[in-house]
Parts: structure tokens; C-alpha cells; sequence
């Protein structure tokens, strides 16, 4: 026998479709918003987490990746005589002009590392390689900006800060949360790009020799090599995400459309699930006049709620799912990771669950007596 | 004394702010196994609040009740539908039946509060609708059904939980008087040849000759209880 629960939802189709609207809306909402969320927080510290580095030594007082104030390269040298430290090379990120080969003007950030040794360099390269940016005035950018910056093929010749400069190499997936997309070059390069002096660097990079303790490490060069701050990967990512996430106000704009479109979700479907429930009261009531124990008639409630969530779920992943996927083609990144896909499913099952609150109050206060009334 | 139900003192009185209605005031009653008993009186004397109280639906105010022995009146909220689910069927004048289930399932969800599921429970609702005559119409839903089929359904429904008393509130009240009478007849058969207690609370004449005991309520006090 089909569930009392299932056939009351099935009763009334008109209903039950409103309820899934609801939900699906709240849930989409919430997908995406979570999602754009996980998506700026990745892209924010992709630099940093793709890095292969253990420490990053910077100036005093920075709080993210891309406004770097630079320092005397003689810093590197203090770090390079820790014996825990297999390599360290100096690092640049800075923001600068793109001339496009049709003259339009664009920003970018240039990254400058160490190609012999890649730490803080691109990946997913799809087009060139690595070795090419040891030439000099070669830079390699991601295919997705291929149109932003003027770019159609290898070899096109673009000028930063006005300089030549000639597409070497095409990554894919490497986006950038600010406007500018990222510029990879050598840190030679990159120094004649951004016209940093010679013995300047903006970040050392640090490489912990095989088994050497990282934290132990951080502590020490943090008491010998002096006015820097020494992060680990980790922390400087965290550090970079919150700055652009909650500083800017993005993230937190971002959740509170999350918890808006939970919270009108919860609303609808508290709404009508309620409607449900009254239109099935007497019924409930002959359950009670039956025997039935509250425990029951919740179970009955819950189901309800239970159903409509599983399938709101499933369509409203239907929906999202193709959005996700054209969003990797788009401006704004959404991310939905299956921890993600499971979490908003508990989502849906506690909001479901919560909107029925309302309902099982309601029964809980009905006078089986009612059976009575003609 | 063979008594499915007794009631001694029994007294009702709702209270709504400062004012209070006596609906029972002083009832006395033995409802017989194997009878059918039939509350009569006009509207508003308290037979359904006294079928309330018996049926252990509504708690008396003062007065004791037993179920089957059981004294049941200062029981809690909690408790009540325990005894209902073992002891009580209830037909209803307007059915109450569930529109999203057919006349099997009807029967079925009775079977299911006392935990009886699956092929038994099918093999029971079956079994119960052929007893009521409704073998062909196992699969209607109640919009299909004509007055006196969903009676039908009703009594195969309270009947499910193999109850001892069964408490009917006008069951001939929606149909005509042909089906009416079907209907009681299966009561009577429900007291005489299964021996189950049935109360039957009603305003229809025609009820009167299927009792064996006739009791008349008038202002909350049995005024006259003839066998």
C-alpha cells in the first residue's frame, strides 16, 4: 500500500506543485549562491593553494595575494641559510596594463616565479610549456581570457606596462576573482613588467626539506629573518579568501542570499505543507478517534515532508547541475562539490522537516471529538 | 454482569470562560456484549457527548468509566488511544473516510495503527470488505462509492482491529432508507452472531426496532431505559 503521506501529497497535484516550486527555488538559490560562494573562495587562493610551496615569507602586515608590498631580496638569502629549507625562490604579483595587439587596454596580474624550478607557476598548461617563459618576454595566460585580452593563437604579441611581451602558453581553469586575469612569466620578466628594482621580491616562497617540521620552521624564520611574516600555505589561503570574501563585503552578500533563499523556501514550504495538513484535518482527526498516537500522525507529517524534499531535491539538482556547468564557461564560477550536492540534500530534509513544525502543532492541538460533527 | 462498558456518576461539563454547560449530569449505564444498544434523545440532550466519554474520546468530568473492565476515566491523554486502538471500532455519520485511499486501504490503515502490515494486512481487508459485500469494489476510492457502499466501508474498517465494541454515530443519517436498513441489519448481526457490544446514537425511527435496549436521553440524564 502506498503511504497515507504519499497519497495526500498526490491528492492534490496543483499543491504539491507549488510546494516543489518552492522548494526547488529555495534550493537553486541556495546551490548557486553557496556555490558562487565555494567558487570565489577557490578562485581567491587558487595562486596560493597550486603554489607546491610549505611557507610564504611576506612584508609585514599583508593580508592577501595580490596587493604586495615588496622587499629587499637579502631576505631570501636569510632564509636559504635555514638548513630545513630544500628551496626558496622569490615571488611577484602584481597588477599591471595589457595592450591589446588592437590597442584596447585591459588589466592583469603578473605572476613572476622561477621557472627551473615551477614553484608558484601554472598548471593545468595546456598549450606550451614551462620552460618557454625562460625566454625572455614570454607569458603564458589562461585560454578562458583568450578573448578579454586580445589573444587568438601562441605567438601574438601584447605589450605590459609597455613592454613586449608574447603569449608563450595557454592554461585552462586558472581564473582569477578579480577582474584581471593572471599573466605568467619568469620572475626576470616579471621585474621589467612591473618595474620592481632588481634586488626587490614581494614574496619568498619557501620549499621545507623532506621531513623537516614546517610549523618548527615558520617559528624560526620568523625569529631570524626580520620585519616579514612567515605564513604557511594554508594560513596565507585562509588568510587571502577572508580579506576578499568578508573585507569586500562579496561573501558575506553572498550568504545572505543563501540564508534568503533558505529562509523563503522555508516559508513557502512551511506554508504549504500547512495547507496540506488542514486540507487532511479531519482525516487526521479519525486517526486520532482510530487510536492512533501522535507519534503516528508526525510520522505521517514528517513523510510528507520527507517526500516533498526528496523530490524537490532531485529537481532542483536538475536544475542546477546544467548551471554549474555553463558557469565554467562564464564570469562567475559556481562550485558544487558532492560534499556540497550532500549537504544542501540535509538542507532540504531540516527545512522540509522544520516547515512541518507548524502542521504537527496544529494536529497536536485537534480534539479527535471533531469525528463527531456530522 | 457481562458489561463491555460501564458507566457510574458520569458527569460532563464544558466550560467556555465564565460560563459552563452541563451536557451529563449523573449518568448511569451498562452497555451488554452480544446487544445492540440505541441512544436516543434530541439534539443537544448529550448522546454524543456520552458516546464521546465511552468511546474514550472526550474525558468526563466527574464519574467513572470502564472499559472492559478497565476504569479509563482518569487515564491521560497519552493512554486513551491505546484503549481506543484495542477495544473500540468507530462508524461515523459523514464516513470519515480517507479520500486518498481505496476501500482497501481504508480498511488496511486501521489494520496498520495495530501493526498488522503487508500480505496479512491485504488478506484482513479483503476478508472484512467480502463480510460487508464489497469483494467487487476493493480498489474504489470513496468518490466512487455510493452512500451505503462507504457505509459499508466504515464498519469493515472499525471492525478490522477485531474490536468488542463498536460505537456508531448516526450511521443511517446520510443514506436512504433502503441502504439504512442494510446498514443496521449488519449492526444487529454484528451484536447477535459475533457478540460484539454495539452502541448505535441516533435520531432515525426506523432504528428503533433493530435494539435491544433502547436508552432515551433528554438534558445530559437517562430518562427512560427500556430492553
Amino acid at each position: 500500500m502506498a503511504s497515507l503521506a504519499l497519497r495526500n501529497l498526490l491528492h492534490d497535484k496543483v499543491r504539491l506543485a507549488v510546494t516543489l516550486v518552492g522548494i526547488v527555488f529555495a534550493l537553486v538559490l541556495i546551490v548557486v549562491q553557496l556555490g558562487l560562494f565555494l567558487g570565489f573562495t577557490t578562485v581567491t587562493s587558487a595562486v596560493i593553494d597550486h603554489s607546491g610551496a610549505d611557507l610564504w615569507v611576506t612584508a609585514v602586515g599583508m593580508q592577501n595575494l595580490d596587493v604586495g608590498v615588496p622587499f629587499h631580496e637579502r631576505k631570501l638569502y636569510q632564509v636559504r641559510a635555514d638548513s630545513a629549507v630544500a628551496r626558496s625562490e622569490k615571488y611577484i604579483v602584481q597588477f599591471a596594463t595589457w595592450k591589446r595587439p588592437d590597442g584596447l587596454q585591459e588589466s592583469v596580474e603578473v605572476v613572476g616565479f622561477e621557472p627551473r624550478d615551477g614553484m608558484g607557476g601554472p598548471w593545468n598548461l595546456i598549450e606550451g610549456d614551462l620552460a618557454v617563459l625562460l625566454e625572455p618576454d614570454t607569458v603564458i595566460i589562461d585560454e578562458f581570457y583568450k578573448s578579454k585580452l586580445g589573444v587568438r593563437a601562441l605567438g601574438e604579441v601584447v605589450e605590459i606596462n609597455g613592454r613586449r611581451a608574447r603569449v608563450a602558453g595557454f592554461t585552462r581553469g586558472i581564473r582569477s576573482f578579480t577582474t584581471s586575469p593572471h599573466a605568467f612569466t619568469s620572475f626576470k620578466n616579471a621585474l621589467t613588467y612591473t618595474g620592481l628594482a632588481e634586488d626587490q621580491t614581494v614574496f619568498v616562497l619557501v620549499k621545507a626539506a623532506p621531513g623537516a617540521d614546517v610549523v618548527a620552521l615558520q617559528q624560526r624564520l620568523r625569529d631570524s629573518v626580520a620585519d616579514v611574516d612567515v605564513f604557511t600555505t594554508a594560513e596565507f589561503s585562509k588568510k587571502t579568501q577572508d580579506y576578499w570574501l568578508y573585507t569586500t563585503g562579496a561573501g558575506v552578500t553572498v550568504l545572505i542570499a543563501a540564508a534568503m533563499g533558505l529562509i523563503v523556501g522555508l516559508v513557502v514550504v512551511a506554508q504549504t505543507i500547512y495547507a496540506t495538513t488542514m486540507d487532511h484535518i479531519r482525516e487526521f482527526g479519525t486517526l486520532k478517534a482510530m487510536g492512533a498516537s501522535n507519534g503516528y500522525i508526525y510520522r505521517v507529517i514528517l513523510e510528507q515532508a520527507g517526500i516533498s524534499a526528496v523530490l524537490g531535491y532531485l529537481m532542483a539538482m536538475a536544475i542546477s547541475i546544467p548551471v554549474v556547468r555553463a558557469s565554467q564557461n562564464g564570469s562567475a564560477l559556481i562550485l558544487l562539490p558532492p560534499e556540497l550536492a550532500a549537504s544542501i540534500f540535509v538542507l532540504a530534509v531540516v527545512m522540509c522537516t522544520t516547515a512541518s513544525v507548524v502542521s504537527i502543532r496544529k494536529v497536536t492541538s485537534i480534539d479527535p471529538a471533531m469525528v463527531f460533527k456530522g | 454482569m457481562d458489561a463491555a462498558i460501564s458507566v457510574r456518576g458520569l458527569e460532563k461539563v464544558y466550560e467556555s470562560g465564565a460560563a459552563a454547560a452541563r451536557a451529563l449530569d449523573g449518568v448511569d449505564l451498562d452497555v451488554a456484549r452480544g446487544k445492540v444498544t440505541l441512544l436516543v434523545g434530541p439534539s443537544g440532550s448529550g448522546k454524543t457527548t456520552l458516546v464521546s466519554i465511552m468511546g474514550c474520546i472526550l474525558r468526563p468530568t466527574a464519574g467513572s468509566v470502564r472499559v472492559m473492565g478497565r476504569e479509563v476515566a482518569g487515564l491521560g491523554e497519552s493512554e486513551l488511544p491505546r484503549v481506543r486502538l484495542e477495544h473500540i471500532g468507530f462508524v461515523f455519520q459523514g464516513f470519515n473516510l480517507f479520500p486518498t485511499l481505496s476501500a482497501e486501504e481504508n480498511v488496511a490503515l486501521a489494520l496498520d495503527l495495530k501493526g498488522i502490515r503487508g500480505s496479512a494486512a491485504r488478506r484482513r481487508s479483503r476478508d472484512l470488505l467480502e463480510q460487508v459485500g464489497l469483494s467487487d469494489k476493493l480498489r474504489s476510492f470513496p468518490a466512487d462509492l455510493s452512500g451505503g457502499q462507504k457505509q459499508r466501508v466504515a464498519i469493515a474498517r472499525a471492525l478490522a482491529g477485531d474490536p468488542e465494541i463498536i460505537l456508531a454515530d448516526e450511521p443511517t443519517a446520510s443514506l436512504d432508507s433502503h441502504t439504512g436498513r442494510a446498514v443496521l441489519d449488519m449492526m444487529r448481526s454484528l451484536a447477535h452472531d459475533r457478540g460484539r457490544a454495539v452502541v448505535i446514537v441516533t435520531h432515525d425511527s426506523r432504528a428503533l426496532e433493530y435494539a435491544d435496549r433502547l436508552v432515551r436521553i433528554e438534558d445530559g440524564k437517562i430518562k427512560e431505559q427500556t430492553q
